[in-house]
């Protein structure tokens, strides 16, 4: 059998017949295997769901406890069918997981799901897994993409905030993942007031501090007039709504690895970008893709060209899943 | 470097008027001279320093980078300075001051600059090359007018704008006496003859809106389609600027040896033989220029029309209502044939005036100008004295032939269309739009281009021929750069046509007709009207449909020139 007789894209996601289960569906299926709990990647009313313990907490806060029909965590290795399954940490947030799939009489493949070897002070760090066949996320593969030290764009964040004293800092960041690692990193650049959240981040959040992050004094934004020179941290689809009309005169920003490139910064009317992501940037993935060194690399949701064509000037045998459904902008 | 960098950042993405002026008074107030002064030249566009063309980064980057992966990374980003600065492979190494990259861009010579730059780059980190690289360009793009900045100026002390403005003209980067002056020093002495005064500038409006106003309290003149000037000529000195303060009495040394008179006066340059005033496309051939030919000199005798008068034999009329000015104006020996005034019109309705735009006497006009009979001169563009109130834009019906994909913003988007009148039975492409729509009916044109691709040639693609456009313009020259023979001004879209046939679009001969005068320079203005246009992108050279004609404004800056898209666009 070929390699790609183990596992290939559908309609409804990446299936491996040998165990007959998807991971990440975009559509309901029997059996999925889930990296990670970004409403792109962990979608609700699935038959049976494997995932790390958290990535299972996450969804029954998103979706509600009956979000599937039975569940199974993670933990160590598992066989499914005719597959031994494994999780093994991500660096992108928390729960997040890479899957090891080594299939009977078959290659070792793992599925990157999406990934982040910056340290991130609210999720475990990200393990290389040796494999025969690595299929990793492209989200910000262009050469282009090179994140800053976050440290720095918190300076950033605090310079905007003795620019402007009496104005709000509202920091759009998507409410699993981001929200927090941009708490932890302003905690982490010295900032001691107290950081205010729209509610929609409110539960996931407290989730973290549940699962031992610290996150320092907590208040819900829900009073304006004492949050004037604040910061607020919201979705980033709270600033379309019109719940900002709450603040006067606030600095908009956004905690994003697209607020690298200034025309994307623009189009979201961002007036004070910061370049935190998630996700590898471009020497991480090619770091990445050196050092496991696999057969062959299967690039995923993101700027496949590229990281294909590196992989052809580096002598490594690649190709693109054309994967439908990952919102490349979830970030 | 990090500062300059950090205030370039902070600029560009702060759309309030107010918050960039605390930035940049701040950044003025911590920052020593005189990089100070270096920064306040380079976002004032006053620094001016050997331009780095995209020619040789584009060198500097296929040195370096595999092309395919540049080229991918191109189209994302959408800006070649910020593709350049993101990707490059540099490890910051101290700081550049920005006073030592001035110098170095300002005595590296030509053959030394492409290792110069790369030299720097690899020692600066992202935001700082992209701030190096802007700065070589000369085109930082932060949307800061020389005035705005010199309003965060006059906030740091004592002296007030109009006392740094009158100062001003002549002071040369990095401006320490300036800086000297508003922290407490004494004030410096005006240090040009013949300085440039802050030019009154008007808005747009069209009938409904002047219906709100008193016609008796207004005058209204022509507005002539020529590039708008301040000639000066003050105790022998005599200079010629544009309305930005631009220096340019070198490329017309005809109307300089006719300034006999003492004073400032505010007017239209135009190209006169024997009082015809000649199109705007033969005025652009007189520009751009250090030095005029003798048989262009004759050949395209310049002349100006004066509508107002600032200073006249050393008296400041610029307090003055309007209607005094004017009668001083009307009294005045200009001892030339090459200089007269400009007329007023004679309306007692705005109907009256109404009627009299829709049918000007002369080719060359492009709307009326209307006046406040009561206001002093005031510089910049305050709202409310002065209206333009320009002729309708004029349409062709064409047919969608090629479309680009756009950047940036657009990046994915088929946005730049190229489009074709019938000529026989051959569509023959006249032009390319690329704004005028909304973002609604650019997905709606994106959908349309791929699903009606014939063929495609890199991000080019050949539509098939069904769509009809209305594609609005200024006006229309003879271009032998173009297939068709013609170049449209300032063309947009102004309608997309899905209800109408193809067979029924217009056909070459309907613009050909348009077209104001015959001209035996058409190439050379062509090339002078895209100059200075939009840097070309990777693979323009081989676009279906040639230039892209541009309106010619952002040199000598006509009325309408910094950037503002005539009324009626979108």
């Amino acid at each position: 059998m070929r390699a790609d007789d183990f596992l290939y894209p559908t309609d409804a996601g990446l299936y491996c017949p040998a165990g007959d289960f998807f991971i990440d569906p975009v559509r309901p299926v029997p059996r999925a295997l889930i990296t990670h709990g970004h409403g792109d990647h962990a979608r609700a009313g699935h038959g049976a769901v494997m995932a790390t313990r958290q990535t299972l907490d996450i969804m029954a806060i998103r979706y509600g406890e009956d979000f599937c029909e039975t569940r199974q965590v993670a933990d160590g290795a598992a066989r499914v069918g005719g597959v031994e399954v494994s999780f093994h940490p991500a660096g992108h947030v928390l729960g997040s997981a890479q899957i090891r799939l080594a299939c009977d009489k078959g290659p070792v493949i793992v599925v990157s799901g999406d990934y982040c070897r910056t340290p991130n002070p609210v999720c475990a760090p990200w393990e290389p897994v040796p494999c025969d066949i690595f299929v990793t996320e492209a989200t910000f593969g262009l050469p282009v993409f090179k994140h800053p030290d976050p440290a720095a764009e918190m300076a950033k964040l605090l310079a905007s905030m003795a620019e402007f004293p009496d104005r709000a800092h509202l920091i759009g960041a998507y409410a699993l993942g981001k929200a927090q690692r941009v708490m932890a990193l302003l905690r982490a650049a010295g900032y001691d007031r107290p950081i205010h959240l729209h509610g929609a981040i409110q539960r996931l959040t407290d989730y973290h501090v549940e699962q031992g992050v610290d996150l320092g004094d907590l208040l819900p934004a829900t009073t304006p007039k004492e949050i004037e020179g604040q910061v607020v941290i919201a979705p980033p689809s709270a600033f379309a709504s019109p719940w900002v009309q709450r603040f006067r005169d606030p600095v908009i920003s956004f905690a994003s690895g697209w607020m690298a490139v200034r025309a994307r910064a623009r189009q979201r009317g961002v007036e004070l970008p910061l370049v935190i992501s998630d996700h590898v940037d471009w020497p991480q993935l090619t770091q990445t893709l050196t050092e496991l060194r696999p057969d062959e690399v299967w690039v995923t949701h993101g700027a496949e060209e590229a990281l294909v064509r590196w992989c052809a000037l580096n002598q490594l045998r690649a190709r693109p899943l054309r994967l439908v459904g990952y919102d490349e902008d979830e970030e | 470097m990090k500062d300059f960098a950090l205030l370039l950042e902070r600029l560009a993405f702060t759309p309030s008027r107010n918050a960039k002026l605390q930035i940049l008074q701040h950044y003025l107030e911590r920052t020593p001279d005189p990089d100070r002064g270096y920064a306040f030249a380079a976002l004032t566009g006053d620094l001016k320093l050997r331009a780095v063309t995209p020619g040789l980064l584009r060198g500097l980057v296929a040195e370096r980078f595999d092309e395919q992966l540049f080229a991918l990374s191109y189209d994302f980003v959408g800006d070649l300075a910020e593709t350049i600065a993101l990707i490059w492979d540099g490890e910051p190494v101290g700081d550049l001051p920005l006073t030592d990259a001035v110098h170095l861009l300002e005595t590296t010579g030509k053959a030394g600059l492409p290792s110069a730059i790369a030299g720097v780059l690899d020692r600066l980190g992202p935001s700082e090359r992209l701030a190096f690289l802007k700065l070589a360009t000369g085109n930082l793009r932060i949307g800061l007018s020389g005035r705005l900045a010199r309003t965060a100026l006059a906030q740091m002390g004592e002296p007030t704008l109009d006392d740094i403005e009158e100062v001003w003209h002549g002071l040369k980067p990095p401006y320490p006496e300036v800086f000297a002056w508003v922290t407490g020093g004494p004030r410096p002495d005006r240090a040009a003859l013949a300085p440039f005064r802050p030019v009154m500038l008007s808005t747009p409006t069209d009938l409904e809106e002047l219906r709100a106003l008193d016609p008796a309290e207004h005058v209204a003149e022509w507005k002539w389609d020529g590039i708008r000037v301040q000639a000066v000529s003050e105790g022998g000195v005599r200079r010629l600027y544009s309305r930005t303060g631009e220096d340019v009495s070198g490329a017309f040394p005809d109307l300089i040896d006719e300034m006999t008179w003492e004073g400032a006066v505010d007017g239209e340059l135009l190209v006169r033989r024997q009082g015809e005033v000649a199109s705007f496309n033969e005025l652009q051939q007189r520009l751009n220029r250090k030095t005029v030919s003798r048989a262009l000199l004759e050949s395209h005798p310049a002349g100006l029309r004066v509508y107002d008068l600032l200073i006249w034999n050393g008296e400041d009329l610029r307090p003055r209502p309007l209607m005094d000015r004017r009668a001083v104006l009307e009294a005045a020996d200009f001892r030339s044939d090459r200089i007269d005034i400009s007329r007023l019109l004679p309306f007692g309705t705005w109907d009256d005036l109404a009627a009299l735009r829709a049918d000007p006497p002369d080719a060359v006009i492009e709307g009326v100008m209307i006046k406040r009979r009561d206001a002093a001169y005031v510089g910049g563009r305050p709202r409310g004295p002065w209206f333009k109130w320009k002729r309708d834009p004029r349409v062709v019906d064409a047919v969608m032939m090629y479309a680009q994909r756009g950047h940036g913003k657009r990046s994915g988007f088929y946005s730049d269309f190229t489009f074709g009148l019938w000529s026989g039975a051959d569509l023959v492409p006249v032009g390319k739009a690329y704004f005028g729509f909304t973002d609604e009916e650019l997905r709606e044109l994106d959908r349309f281009v791929r699903n009606n691709t014939t063929e495609r040639f890199g991000p080019v693609r050949a539509v098939a021929p069904k769509l009809v456009v209305e594609v609005a313009f200024e006006g229309v020259n003879r271009s032998t750069r173009h297939k068709s023979g013609v170049a449209m001004r300032f063309p947009r879209v102004a309608r997309i046509r899905w209800d109408k046939p193809v067979a029924e679009a217009d056909r070459l001969e309907t613009l050909e007709a348009m077209i104001d005068a015959p001209n035996v320079f058409a190439a050379d203005a062509a090339r002078a009207g895209t100059r200075h246009g939009r840097t070309k992108r990777a693979g323009g050279e081989d676009e279906p449909g040639a230039a892209r004609p541009r309106a010619p404004a952002g040199y000598l800056g006509t009325e309408d020139g910094e950037g503002e898209p005539p009324k009626g666009s979108r």
